[in-house]
C-alpha cells in the first residue's frame, strides 16, 4: 500500500461541511460487498432466464468483441471523495486515502497518451480534484492539446481550496461533467445526501458565473443523469429539454448538454439493490431490455480506463470489480507496458453488469448509445 | 378465482388478442402512438395516466405508471400532485353537484 494522500488531510472530508454525505463506504463498514469477487457472486447465482451477456452479444452478431479506435483515456486518479452517495460504483468516500495515484503513474499515463491515438483524457474518482497531482495532470493534458474531461461532483467546488476550480478549468478549456441525478431536491439528496441539491445548484451558478453552460465549446457544460432507483434512465434528449427549462426557470441556470447513465449493478448500487429487495427485478429489466443497437458505441470500445495503480481495465466498472483487460501473456496488463497495437488486438472482458450498459437506449461515460 | 386481481394480469395484457386479434392490434397500436412524445412530452403523459390511473382506481395501471412516471424522469414530489389533481377532481366532482342539491333544498323548503 503506497502512503495516504497527505492533502486530503488540509480538510476533514468527513464532515458535512466538506460534502454530503449518504452512507459509508462498503470498506469503512466492514461489508462482504466491499470485495468484487462477493459482488460478482450475488450477479452470478441469480437465476435470470436471459443472464448470459455473451450470448446475448453472440446472438446480436457480436460474438468477439473487441475494441475500435482508441478515443479518450479514463484515467481514475482515486477513490478518495468528500462525498458518500448511495449509489457510487467506486465505493469512494473520505476513508479512501490508500487508493490514489501517484506522480509516477501520472507520469506514466502521460507517457502512453503521447503513444495513443486518444484525443481526450477523461479524469474520474472518487472526486478527482482531491488529488494531489491533478492540476498537474490537466495542465501537462492541455499542453498537449488533449481535450479534458473534470468529472465532477460539484460539491467539491464548494470546499475553499478548490473554490478557484471554475476560472482555473475555463481558462483551460476543460470539459467539466457534473453529477445531478435529479433537477429538483429530494430525489437528489435521497441519493447523495442531504444539502447535496443546494450545494450543486450553487456550483452550477459559479460554473455558469465562469462562463460555463453558454454554449462556448471551450467551456462546456455537461450534466450526468443517472436514475434514482431501480429503473431505466429516462430518455437523454427529452430529459435535457425538460432539465433546460426547469433548472433555467427555477434556478436561472443554463447547461451545455445532458448525459444519461443507468446505475450498474454493482459496489454500493448492488447492496442497495439487495436490501431494497429489487435486485433480481432490476437485473430481469436490464437483461429484458438489451439493445443490439448499443453495443457498437459501448464505451469499452473506444475507452481504456486507468486505475490509481496504473493496471489497465476495459472500462471504469470492471475497474471496481477488479477484472483487469486481457493480455496475451496473462499478466496484470500496467500502464508502464502501454501499447496500441497489443491493445488494440485484446478480447475485452464482459461479465453480467455489462447489461447496465446495453439496456434500452444504452449508457456510457458519454450518455446513451444507441 | 380466488381474487379479482391478479398482478400477472398486467404482463398478459397481449393475450386480450386471443379473442380478436385484429381489435387488440388496433389498440395497441394506438396506445402506443398515444404515448409517444409529441406536443405532451413522453414524462407529461405519463403523469396524466398516472392520474387517470387513481381516478379509475385501476392498479394495473398505477403499477404500470408509476414505474413509467419514474423511468420518465419524474419525481415522487410531481407524481404526488399529480394524483392530487385527480383527487382534487374528483372531490370537486362530488362538490360541485351540491349546488344541485342546494336549488332543490332552496326550491321545495321555505
Amino acid at each position: 500500500m503506497p502512503p495516504p494522500v497527505e492533502v486530503a488531510l488540509q480538510e476533514d472530508l468527513y464532515s458535512v461541511e466538506s460534502g454530503p454525505k449518504r452512507t459509508r463506504s462498503l470498506l469503512a463498514r466492514g461489508s462482504l460487498l466491499a470485495s468484487p469477487e462477493a459482488q460478482l457472486r450475488v450477479l452470478n447465482e441469480l437465476p435470470l432466464a436471459r443472464g448470459d451477456f455473451e450470448a446475448a452479444l453472440g446472438a446480436c452478431g457480436w460474438e468477439d468483441l473487441r475494441p475500435a479506435r482508441l478515443d479518450i483515456l479514463q484515467i481514475n486518479v482515486g477513490r478518495l471523495c468528500n462525498m458518500t452517495c448511495r449509489h457510487c460504483h467506486v465505493d469512494a468516500g473520505p476513508d479512501r486515502v490508500a487508493e490514489n495515484m501517484d506522480r509516477a503513474t501520472i507520469d506514466l499515463c502521460l507517457a502512453a497518451l503521447d503513444k495513443s491515438t486518444a484525443h481526450t483524457v477523461d479524469v474520474t474518482g472518487g472526486a478527482p480534484e482531491l488529488n494531489p497531482h491533478f492540476r498537474y495532470l490537466v495542465d501537462q493534458c492541455v499542453s498537449r492539446g488533449k481535450h479534458v474531461i473534470d468529472r465532477c461532483n460539484l460539491t467539491i467546488l464548494l470546499v475553499p481550496r478548490f473554490a478557484d476550480l471554475p476560472d482555473w478549468f475555463a481558462d483551460r478549456g476543460v470539459e467539466v461533467v457534473c453529477s445531478l441525478p435529479h433537477c429538483r431536491k429530494r430525489t437528489t439528496d435521497s441519493q447523495r445526501g442531504d444539502g447535496t441539491f443546494d450545494k450543486s445548484i450553487q456550483a452550477l451558478r459559479r460554473l455558469n458565473a465562469a462562463g460555463y453552460g453558454r454554449g462556448d465549446p471551450r467551456r462546456r457544460l455537461t450534466l450526468m443523469v443517472n436514475p434514482v432507483g431501480a429503473f431505466l434512465a429516462a430518455p437523454q434528449t427529452v430529459l435535457e429539454r425538460d432539465w433546460r427549462t426547469s433548472l433555467a426557470r427555477e434556478h436561472g441556470i443554463t447547461f451545455d448538454r445532458l448525459f444519461t447513465l443507468n446505475n450498474m449493478p454493482i459496489s454500493r448500487f448492488l447492496e442497495w439493490l439487495l436490501e431494497s429487495g429489487n435486485l433480481e427485478a432490476y437485473m430481469e429489466r436490464l437483461t429484458n431490455s438489451f439493445n443490439p443497437a448499443t453495443v457498437a458505441g459501448l464505451m469499452c470500445r473506444n475507452t481504456l480506463s486507468i486505475s490509481w495503480d496504473g493496471t489497465l481495465h476495459d472500462c471504469d466498472f470492471n475497474q471496481m470489480l477488479d477484472i483487469p483487460l486481457a493480455t496475451s501473456d496473462g499478466r496484470r496488463p500496467h500502464i508502464r507496458d502501454f501499447d496500441p497495437a497489443r491493445l488494440h488486438a485484446r478480447r475485452i472482458q464482459t461479465r453480467r453488469h455489462c447489461f447496465g450498459c446495453t439496456a434500452g437506449a444504452g449508457s456510457s461515460c458519454g450518455g446513451a448509445t444507441a | 378465482m380466488t381474487s379479482y386481481y391478479h398482478p400477472e394480469h398486467l404482463a398478459n395484457f397481449g393475450t386480450i388478442a386471443e379473442g380478436n386479434k385484429a381489435l387488440a392490434d388496433k389498440f395497441f397500436d394506438w396506445y402506443g402512438a398515444v404515448f409517444q412524445d409529441g406536443a405532451l412530452s413522453e414524462r407529461e403523459k405519463a403523469l396524466i395516466a398516472l392520474a387517470v390511473a387513481h381516478t379509475v382506481q385501476c392498479p394495473y395501471c398505477i403499477d404500470a405508471y408509476s414505474r413509467t412516471c419514474l423511468e420518465k424522469g419524474a419525481d415522487l414530489e410531481q407524481m404526488t400532485e399529480a394524483v392530487h389533481v385527480a383527487a382534487a377532481i374528483r372531490g370537486g366532482a362530488s362538490l360541485v353537484h351540491g349546488v344541485q342539491m342546494l336549488e332543490h333544498v332552496k326550491k321545495e323548503s321555505m
